[in-house]
């Protein structure tokens, strides 16, 4: 699949935004004032920036507003409604920490719910594809959750969990790397399935049916990333989930703290870049090149 | 309504004759032909009289070669070329349609016909990301979603000779290799068609139902001949492809880790 830096930007950033909404909905850390405005202001920074970043994608973003009509078969049309629904109830949420020193225990409660709620969507968005096996997978949201839920608690400031719920997510990445490198091989379609020509022996594409490129490989047929793809995943690897468990672990100080969030977000980037470079799209069949 | 009807009065579809197709690419050009000026946006070409031209097409042809394995009656089996046009099968279960958030992307009750509203498409190209196909493309220079539209506005076209009535495709092809009709009758000429030759579908694993059936080849040459050194091989080896840029920069520092 193509790598859109717009999606990328978007699922990366959303991500953590929603997963730092989430602690701070069940009042971890329980901030009000100047401080919460600062937690709140950087939540929706990054909830709010990486929502704006996904319509950069979009052929016609004017007509974004359509996309909330059909969530009953839609989870792109689902995560738009749990992403507004979470924004606003966490925003009354907020104003009241901010400017009236008040917290509202059960509208936290509900904003934290449907925080996780936009993330698990999002996911869905992904994970719904049987067209792309190595994401068409229940793994597929539980990555997306765990990574959100570490990322929040990273920004949260809420270092126990960190240390807990980094290396769970670092964990479930692994498992989705090693699940995904089969999942196409194991989906069971292959170049014999798609042309229906197997029966007859071997198949090869023989020849494109242009000369040129078009949309669908552009789109689906991407190919850079892959050459590197295992130090990528490394390094990707290392700056998600190892670095900052190691920086929780040293001595408290601001800037060290901060070198583990950039850390953390340059990692995730990277390991979502990968997400897309590495998905093989069956399309990709027809046009020969998907040889497993 | 992205959710899909539970049946359609009609299924209409395509049969592709894999036997007759010669791979003449007519039914690519008078798609694009009918579908540039006709329903929706016009089908964009980018830089199309320059060096790397693109553009968007609802049908494609490609070519794939069968090579039989080799037995001990036939230690040199021929392989087969065969021609292979693709574009939408209009699936019973079209999951091109759910995917979609705005409602641009329908499966009509009556007849069974995938279409896209454009006026409704907001061009996020998930619905192409759904198609197992490649059935769909988003439209460059439109920021749309484009696809078959089985012809609708020939079909049922009554400014139009009741002999032009069907797909541009299936009208312009000189082989004979494309059928049109409805498979919810068993009595139709596709119907019928599919019953005897075999007709399959594609990637029935995926789950998608399709509509339009593909009529295998039969097998042709079965003269046994071994095969000759290609003295032009050493000669034709393939061109370099490397990227341009940030991503030559990014490419060769990576390769330096």
């Amino acid at each position: 699949m193509h790598p859109a830096p717009s999606v990328i930007v978007f699922t990366t950033l959303s991500g953590l935004g929603f997963g730092l909404l989430f602690f701070l909905g069940l009042g971890m850390p329980a901030v009000t004032g100047l401080n919460a405005f600062i937690f709140f202001a950087i939540a929706y920074i990054l909830a709010v920036g990486g929502l704006m970043a996904s319509t950069f994608h979009l052929g016609h973003p004017e007509r974004a507003l359509k996309a909330f009509s059909q969530w009953r078969s839609s989870w792109l049309s689902r995560e738009g409604w749990a992403a507004v629904s979470a924004l606003l109830v966490m925003a009354a949420f907020g104003a009241g920490a901010v400017f009236l020193d008040a917290r509202f225990s059960l509208l936290g409660f509900l904003g934290a719910a449907l925080s996780l709620a936009v993330v698990f969507t999002t996911s869905m968005i992904y994970a719904q594809l049987k067209t792309i096996p190595r994401w068409n997978t229940h793994m597929t949201p539980v990555l997306f959750l765990s990574l959100s839920l570490a990322g929040g608690a990273l920004l949260a400031g809420q270092i126990t969990y960190a240390l807990i719920l980094l290396p769970l997510a670092g964990l479930v990445q692994v498992l989705w790397w090693m699940q995904g490198d089969k999942a196409l091989s194991q989906s069971g379609t292959d170049i014999a399935t798609a042309t229906g020509l197997g029966e007859g022996g071997t198949v090869r594409a023989f020849e494109p049916p242009h000369t040129g490129t078009n949309y669908l490989l552009r789109e689906f047929v991407h190919v850079v990333g892959r050459k590197h793809a295992a130090k990528l995943r490394v390094i990707a690897f290392t700056l998600g989930y190892a670095l900052p468990v190691i920086l929780l672990l040293l001595p408290f100080s601001h800037a060290l703290a901060g070198v583990a969030v950039l850390s953390h977000i340059t990692g995730i980037a990277t390991s979502r870049w990968l997400f897309f470079a590495e998905a093989e799209h069956v399309v990709g069949l027809y046009y020969g090149k998907r040889v497993a | 309504m992205t959710t899909l009807p539970k049946t359609t009065n009609k299924k209409l579809g395509l049969v592709i004759d894999l036997d007759t197709c010669v791979g003449c690419h007519a039914c690519v050009i008078s798609c694009k032909g009918w579908n540039t000026e006709n329903y929706g946006a016009p089908l964009s070409d980018q830089d199309p009289y320059g060096a790397e031209s693109t553009g968007t097409f609802l049908n494609r042809v490609h070519s794939y070669e069968v090579q039989p394995l080799a037995t001990s009656t036939m230690p040199h089996p021929a392989a087969q070329l065969i021609h292979f046009p693709k574009s939408c099968l209009h699936c019973e279960d079209a999951p091109c349609v759910t995917v979609c958030p705005t409602g641009a992307s329908y499966k009509r009750e009556e007849d069974g016909i995938v279409l896209v509203n454009e006026a409704d498409c907001i061009g996020c190209g998930l619905c192409a990301w759904a198609c197992p196909y490649g059935a769909r493309e988003m439209d460059a220079q439109e920021g749309v979603m484009k696809k078959c539209t089985l012809c609708v506005d020939r079909i049922y076209n009554e400014n139009l000779p009741e002999i032009d009535r069907e797909p541009a495709c299936v009208r312009t092809c000189p082989a004979g290799a494309r059928h049109f009709g409805d498979f919810a009758d068993p009595e139709s000429h596709v119907s019928r068609l599919t019953a005897e030759r075999g007709g399959m579908e594609l990637m029935p694993e995926q789950g998608t139902k399709p509509v339009n059936r593909y009529l295998p080849p039969r097998p042709k040459d079965r003269m046994d001949v071994p095969q000759l050194t290609d003295t032009l091989a050493p000669h034709l080896a393939p061109v370099a492809d490397e990227p341009k840029g940030f991503m030559n920069w990014l490419d060769k520092a990576l390769d330096r880790i």
